[in-house]
């Protein structure tokens, strides 16, 4: 059986500086609670690796529009003026990464893999300082596995033992994010008896969970 | 009919029955309101859905199930959720039958620039690389021309999205198709002379003696 913290105490975990993987596309499977706590807590430097960047106020744009954030690896500003404009600014390093790549690089930085193969990206800007491999006669990317110190879960429910479902869309990137991390901290929508959740409706193994936070009260 | 209009009806034409289909954010939403009556389609949204449905009755939205542009969705019966990692491996594993997406510029070889206009908007490519890469075919929906300034061109101006080159394209003027020969007129809009159209594009157009009109009379108004 884990502790539960509170979205504050995890915010003090999470130093200035650290690279945070958060779940959520559009803010839909977004850990909202950790999110406000970070913004509270005045978090600077980190390096967000997120699906988009959402839009100002809402999901992990709250993050940008707070200053937190000087480095992005994310497929998509375009529904955030504010990162836009920090980036042209100067304020936000952005690395723009295709979403089925950013998807991969995470899974394999998750699976204990020396990267993956795409055929995404070759003969666009992507491809740049990036080898290509030849497989049966056709062009790949080499793209790297990407890890963080922290990642940033939006589940469901929770069993005592951290087990983890999701809601339909609001899965998206939590499931892979999961595995990708030295600290991995959930935040569930309900925290339910162990049994409650069945083994196959499992969707992250508790034993990859570090911390959940609190139910609101 | 709008512009808009005209390139949802047409695009809708090129469904078939009992295909996975993915439409991109904005102009490429809107081929869901025209699906041929009596056809069965499903539609895949990146963010991890296939078959979802109009948006639910005012007060029944649910924050966990929205578009890729995060807009409020329903869920047809039959309708499955999954993963990011599952969402991509369907469309860059060949298992997604058709794409529609919005263009930026296409040029003479069929080679789509939709995701960046170098020092003005970078959105982003967010699925768009993938899509091209993996879709079985690709059309791409857009104005034939902005603001006067065509919108197919000889050769790409803007960064491309990937190197294959796009299945077909449709306009609020024309139908086009990239082939190994080049760029062939293959339809006009209604009332749309060829004359408007060479008038309009960019790049040199292969046009053959009789370029039908759009057969975008007849299409059925459904809900996806």
């Amino acid at each position: 059986m884990q502790r539960a913290i509170s979205a504050a105490a995890a915010a003090e975990l999470i130093q200035d500086g650290s690279s945070v993987m958060i779940g959520g596309f559009m803010g839909v499977g977004t850990p909202g609670r950790i999110i406000d706590a970070l913004v509270a807590r005045g978090a600077r430097r980190l390096t967000l690796i997120c699906n988009d960047t959402a839009k100002p106020g809402i999901g992990v744009g709250k993050l940008i529009d707070a200053g937190c954030v000087d480095h992005a690896r994310t497929s998509h500003i375009g529904m955030n003026p504010i990162t836009q404009k920090k980036m042209i600014a100067g304020e936000i390093n952005v690395e723009l990464v295709p979403q089925g790549t950013l998807a991969e690089r995470i899974r394999a930085g998750g699976s204990g893999l020396g990267g993956v193969l795409t055929p995404t990206g070759v003969g666009t800007v992507v491809a740049e300082g990036k080898r290509v491999i030849e497989i049966d006669g056709v062009e790949f990317l080499l793209e790297r596995p990407l890890r963080a110190d922290f990642a940033l879960l939006r589940a469901h429910e929770a069993d005592y033992n951290s087990n983890l479902t999701y809601r339909l869309t609001a899965a998206n990137f939590n499931p892979l994010m999961a595995l990708a991390a030295n600290c991995v901290i959930a935040e569930p929508d309900e925290i339910v008896p162990v049994g409650v959740i069945p083994p196959d409706a499992v969707r992250t193994p508790g034993v990859l969970v570090h911390y959940l936070i609190e139910r609101p009260q | 009919m709008d512009a808009k209009e005209i390139i949802a009806r047409r695009v809708a034409l090129e469904l078939r029955d009992r295909t996975l289909v993915n439409l991109g954010i904005g102009l490429p939403t809107l081929v869901a309101a025209f699906v041929p009556r009596g056809m069965s389609v499903a539609f895949q949204s990146e963010n991890g859905i296939i078959g979802f449905g109009a948006p639910p009755p005012e007060g029944m939205e649910d924050p966990n199930l929205t578009d890729a542009g995060g807009g409020f969705i329903s869920a047809l019966p039959g309708a499955i959720s999954f993963d990011s990692g599952m969402s991509f491996a369907l469309i860059r594993g060949g298992h997604l039958d058709m794409t529609v997406l919005g263009g930026l510029q296409v040029d003479a070889s069929g080679h789509l620039a939709n995701w960046m206009v170098p020092g003005k908007m970078v959105p982003g490519m967010g699925g768009a690389m993938d899509l091209v890469v993996g879709a079985k075919r690709v059309i791409v929906a857009m104005q034939h021309a902005a603001k006067g300034v065509p919108k197919i061109v000889k050769s790409l101006t803007l960064p491309p999205t990937a190197a294959r080159s796009v299945s077909l394209v449709v306009t609020d003027m024309a139908v086009m198709e990239p082939t190994s020969q080049g760029l062939f007129l293959r339809e006009r809009a209604p009332g749309v002379s060829v004359g408007e159209i060479v008038a309009n594009t960019g790049a040199t157009l292969l046009i053959l003696d009789d370029v039908p009109e759009m057969p975008i009379g007849n299409t059925s108004r459904d809900a996806a």
